[in-house]
């Protein structure tokens, strides 16, 4: 037997059907971010563990120039220590027919008769590496398919200056080149850089290290010190021309993916808060409006002798299982999405696999705020219906008082007429349901505005780096180091218009106990092709006597200018430096730090060395100066601005930057949701009034007037305050989407508020329309029976 | 399209209805509100419609009044078809013809009482000064308070200075005196009559206390959706007199 309430219950939530699915659909949405997020992290970074120990990925990884097999031995005594593996990594350029650069790769030996120790490889086709065949190589996968290559394919590559040719055996991934780039560059790029695996012998021989490593890779036990084995390894390996081991953070492609993954750890906690709260508050005032309307019936049941409890719980079921519903169908759409865009992130990551995990967690989160919002917008409204007798909760509400509005419109009283009187006065008379309206439409369009702004925001990273920082059209690298002649010998090739060198060092930047392991660039005083920027978008002048710092940089470091920033450099003779901040630069790729060049090389008592150029050159001549390039064996090689730029615009759209779409569409559905429900209820309390107008001889036009016309005013005046709303939550989401790779700008823009209002007004032209269409089919006769 | 007044042939009687049934509902659920009813209310008469809960009686009002159309059935207003409107034919029918007094008064609780009755003269053809119609009930002095600030029997009494603000041919008033003490609708009724008398608007009101039938030309008597009889009266009370 169904209790006659919960009959009511169900009756009720039919006929509220079409409000209560409007609100179950914005916290659907709310709840859908979080699950989503939370899920897809959970997942990547879960990915991202069990491959690396399923493929043996090194902790520590101890480059030197030559150092004997025995000192393996010697490393795997020191404390700690799990596994060593020797090997032999070099670089190489590739030839690709038609392809006027060569591209850079990265060699890497393979013990001949068993598995690595460390760093296996997955072999996603064809077969592993024959010992006794010299000429076979595994070739990157995404490499591979980047440029149409297949198992049986040959390849040329020039190794240590000799030319090569390789017949392609199998292709392989590794947890170690998830995500490769060239040296010098920021960001990957599956066609432009390439990693070949072959026969250490073989290798060895091409690089001149028979019976020898030039990289040990070393594997922690667990619990111990990386610091400590760190210094030891260093220790060891000084005397055979160790640069520095570094841990697994330090290496590009795991830095890459956890910067990816931490980027979007940050937007998960940042940003479906901010969505979510923004559901909540639009639940709580559609709830409240909606019991405001139960009114008489409230009475009813207190007169037939109901608790007060029974009622309240009548009501929170009514509410709860709108917000349970919303909450459940957001926690399904937000595992389905999860999935979808896990299997797109493992492609993204290539990751041979995949481990789906939803967070329980964040579902408890998102059922517990919504139902709690819920709950309380129910719960304030029934304690004002409870402080009234039951007769006079049953009795329709006395009309409102207007006479404290009287005066405003005794000015008006000229201007406007008795349509407009009524409208004006509803807003200033109850300015508490009006703001909340306006407060209501403000946050969903601010929301709106955030995205929109964040979204051009990333436009702007990319141009400001690609137009006003870096106007170069190409890069040069060195091999090493070279003779700023170099400079010349390039300044003299036909169609070269601007030379400009720059010399690039790796160092560790440390400040109190926080580090950086990153690169210094060496720049002319002035330089022109590649600039360094202030957050007004000024060149800075590069000092000689202290070091300018990306602002991301300063604040990782947490220095400021004027204080000593320690330098270790890693090459040369490897000094040690302590210099003065001198400046902050606004770069919003990247994290670099400047210094004047002949400073540089006088702090490295090397002087008049170059490590590459900036080149700008006639695009009419483009195909003969990279035909040169090729040809000079000092360049290691060259990388376009406009691949760079492509391949970060890719990072961005395809990264963790992806979530914005997903974003914008979510704002969007959040902003129309409360944008129509204002126009929903707007409507539900006003029914009455609209059906006395119609009866006394207003038309529809006229009627719906007084209901849209307050809509108008509420709209216009919430456009302001979402601009506000927008400012200050595009910081929070900018920061969300921000990366130690990129940094996206917080600042005001102008076209995400126009676009932001524009959507506004026409989700509000939209639901006035629908709102109108039920003015129009208003029951007259109902104004002739007593108000509910 | 509108008829003004002077086009009205003032001979032919203010309502002509004949067979008028009205139906809600299909099938079995069908319920018939109006099983036939016929009427005839001459022009610048006051008609009290009587009747029990479910006889009917507000379904005719609501039909004369133009806010509903009958399922089958004639039903003039002199010479116009009512039952051949649209609804835009309806809603110029209301704005120029009608005047409606509710029940629960329905003043628009954001306009005082001048502006509430403004709200009909502004759209009115030839409408009489909102300040003429409140004194016309009494409420010249309190035409700047807002609803919330008048009694029972003055907010009913400003809906009747709106209703006839805009100078009607028709005042429908369906249960005007229901929410109101008796010494207030006494009050009320003397203005509906004084409506009637000095302004020529012919006047239908519906009630269920038998007792204001005193006071009408004619007395329609509605029960089972037709209208059992009709009543002219003689000698008319003065509202004065009425006791319920």
């Amino acid at each position: 037997m169904v209790a006659p309430l919960d009959r009511k219950l169900g009756r009720d939530l039919w006929r509220m059907k079409t409000q209560g699915l409007a609100i179950a659909l914005v916290i659907a949405v709310g709840v859908l971010m979080l699950v989503m997020m939370d899920g897809l992290v959970s997942s990547l970074e879960q990915t991202r563990t069990a491959y690396y120990e399923r493929y043996r990925l090194a902790d520590l990884f101890a480059p030197v120039k030559r150092a004997p097999q025995r000192l393996l031995a010697r490393i795997a005594a020191v404390e700690g220590v799990a596994a060593v593996e020797g090997r032999v990594v070099g670089g190489a350029l590739i030839d690709i027919d038609g392809q006027a650069v060569p591209v850079r790769a990265q060699a890497v030996s393979l013990p001949d008769f068993q598995a690595p120790r460390l760093n296996e490889i997955y072999l996603a086709a064809g077969r592993r590496l024959d010992p006794r065949r010299r000429d076979e190589v595994l070739l990157l996968e995404g490499f591979a398919r980047a440029h149409d290559l297949a198992p049986g394919d040959t390849l040329a590559a020039t190794m240590n200056g000799a030319r090569r040719n390789f017949r392609i055996a199998g292709l392989a991934q590794s947890p170690e080149f998830l995500y490769s780039a060239a040296p010098g560059e920021l960001m990957p790029d599956d066609a432009r850089f390439a990693v070949i695996w072959m026969s250490e012998k073989s290798l060895a021989a091409a690089y001149d290290v028979d019976g020898a490593f030039n990289e040990a890779l070393i594997a922690l036990e667990r619990g111990a010190s990386e610091a400590a084995v760190l210094d030891a390894v260093d220790r060891l390996l000084e005397p055979y021309g160790a640069i520095g081991t570094y841990g697994l953070e330090d290496q590009f492609s795991n830095r890459f993916v956890s910067e990816e993954i931490s980027g979007l750890r940050v937007s998960a906690s940042n940003i479906p808060p901010i969505f979510m709260a923004v559901a909540a508050f639009l639940l709580y005032i559609v709830i409240s409006r909606m019991i405001e309307a139960e009114r008489g019936q409230i009475g009813l049941l207190k007169a037939f002798g109901y608790t007060s409890t029974e009622i309240v719980l009548h009501y929170l079921k009514f509410v709860l299982a709108i917000a349970a519903a919303g909450a459940v169908l957001g926690c399904v759409l937000g595992i389905l999405s999860g999935q979808a865009l896990a299997g797109y992130y493992q492609l993204y990551f290539k990751f041979p696999f995949l481990i789906f995990r939803v967070d329980p967690a964040a579902m408890v989160t998102g059922m517990l705020v919504s139902t709690g919002a819920a709950s309380a917008g129910g719960l304030l409204v029934l304690q004002r219906v409870f402080a009234l007798t039951p007769a006079v909760a049953m009795r329709p509400a006395a009309p409102a008082d207007y006479s404290r509005s009287a005066r405003i419109a005794d000015a008006l009283k000229r201007f406007v007429d008795q349509p407009s009187r009524m409208v004006i006065r509803r807003l200033t008379r109850q300015p508490g349901r009006a703001l909340a309206a306006v407060a209501g439409i403000a946050v969903g369009m601010g929301l709106s505005v955030a995205i929109l702004g964040v979204l051009s925001g990333f436009d702007r990273t990319i141009e400001l780096n690609f137009q006003v920082i870096d106007r170069s059209d190409a890069t040069v690298t060195f091999v090493e180091p070279l003779s700023s002649k170099t400079v010349l010998e390039l300044q003299r090739m036909p169609g070269v218009i601007e030379v400009e060198p720059f010399r690039a060092v790796p160092v560790i930047l440390r400040h109190e106990r926080r580090s950086h392991r990153g690169a210094l660039s060496g720049l002319l005083p002035a330089p022109r092709l590649n600039r360094a920027m202030t957050a007004d978008v000024r060149p800075i002048h590069i000092r000689g006597d202290g070091i300018t710092l990306a602002a991301s940089l300063a604040a990782k470091l947490n220095i400021v200018p004027g204080q000593a920033l320690h330098i270790e450099v890693r090459e040369g003779r490897r000094p040690t430096l302590s210099v003065p901040v001198v400046g902050i630069a606004q770069t919003l790729l990247g994290a670099p730090a400047y210094l004047e060049l002949a400073a540089l090389n006088g702090a490295l008592e090397e002087p008049d060395r170059v490590s590459g150029a900036f080149l700008r050159i006639d695009q009419e001549r483009a195909q003969d100066i990279y035909e040169a390039l090729k040809h000079m064996p000092a360049v290691a090689g060259v990388s376009l601005r406009e691949e760079a730029r492509s391949a970060f615009q890719r990072v961005m759209d395809e990264g963790s930057g992806a979530m914005r779409y997903i974003m914008a569409i979510v704002a969007a559905i959040i902003t129309f949701g409360i944008v129509y429900n204002s126009a929903r209820i707007a409507f539900a309390e006003r029914a009455h009034d609209l059906a006395s107008l119609r009866v006394i001889g207003f038309t529809n036009g006229e009627a719906a007037f007084v209901l849209l016309g307050e809509l108008a005013l509420i709209t216009l005046a919430a456009l302001p305050v979402g601009t506000m709303i927008g400012i200050a939550l595009t910081d929070a989401i900018a920061a969300g989407f921000s990366t130690d790779l990129y940094t996206i700008p917080a600042d005001l823009d102008a076209s995400a508020v126009g676009t932001a209002s524009l959507a506004v007004l026409i989700a509000a032209a939209f639901s006035g329309w629908l709102v109108k269409r039920d003015i129009d089919r208003l029951d007259l006769v109902s104004a002739l029976k007593s108000r509910e | 399209m509108k008829v003004p007044e002077s086009q009205l042939d003032l001979s032919l009687p203010a309502f002509h209805a004949e067979g008028v049934t009205k139906v809600y509902g299909e099938g079995q659920a069908a319920v018939h509100a109006l099983r036939g009813a016929d009427v005839t209310v001459p022009s610048g008469e006051l008609a009290v419609l009587l009747g029990a809960s479910g006889s009917g009686k507000s379904t005719l009002l609501n039909i004369l009044g133009g806010l509903d159309r009958a399922t089958d059935g004639v039903v003039r207003f002199f010479d116009q078809d009512l039952a051949a409107m649209d609804d835009a034919g309806l809603t110029r029918y209301r704005r120029h013809h009608v005047g409606f007094v509710f029940q629960f008064y329905n003043l628009m609780p954001s306009l005082t009482a001048r502006e509430n009755v403004e709200l009909v003269t502004e759209i009115a053809d030839k409408p009489m000064d909102a300040g003429e119609a409140l004194a016309l009930v009494g409420l010249d002095q309190r035409a700047d308070h807002f609803p919330a600030e008048l009694s029972g029997g003055e907010q009913q009494r400003v809906a009747i200075a709106r209703a006839v603000a805009k100078r009607p041919t028709v005042l429908f008033c369906d249960e005007p005196t229901g929410a109101l003490d008796s010494a207030t609708g006494r009050q009320v009724l003397s203005v509906l009559q004084d409506v009637n008398a000095d302004l020529g608007t012919t006047v239908l009101i519906i009630t269920h206390a038998a007792a204001t039938a005193g006071m009408a030309h004619r007395v329609i008597d509605m029960s089972d959706g037709a209208v059992r009889e009709v009543t002219v009266n003689d000698r008319r009370l003065a509202p004065a007199d009425i006791q319920w």
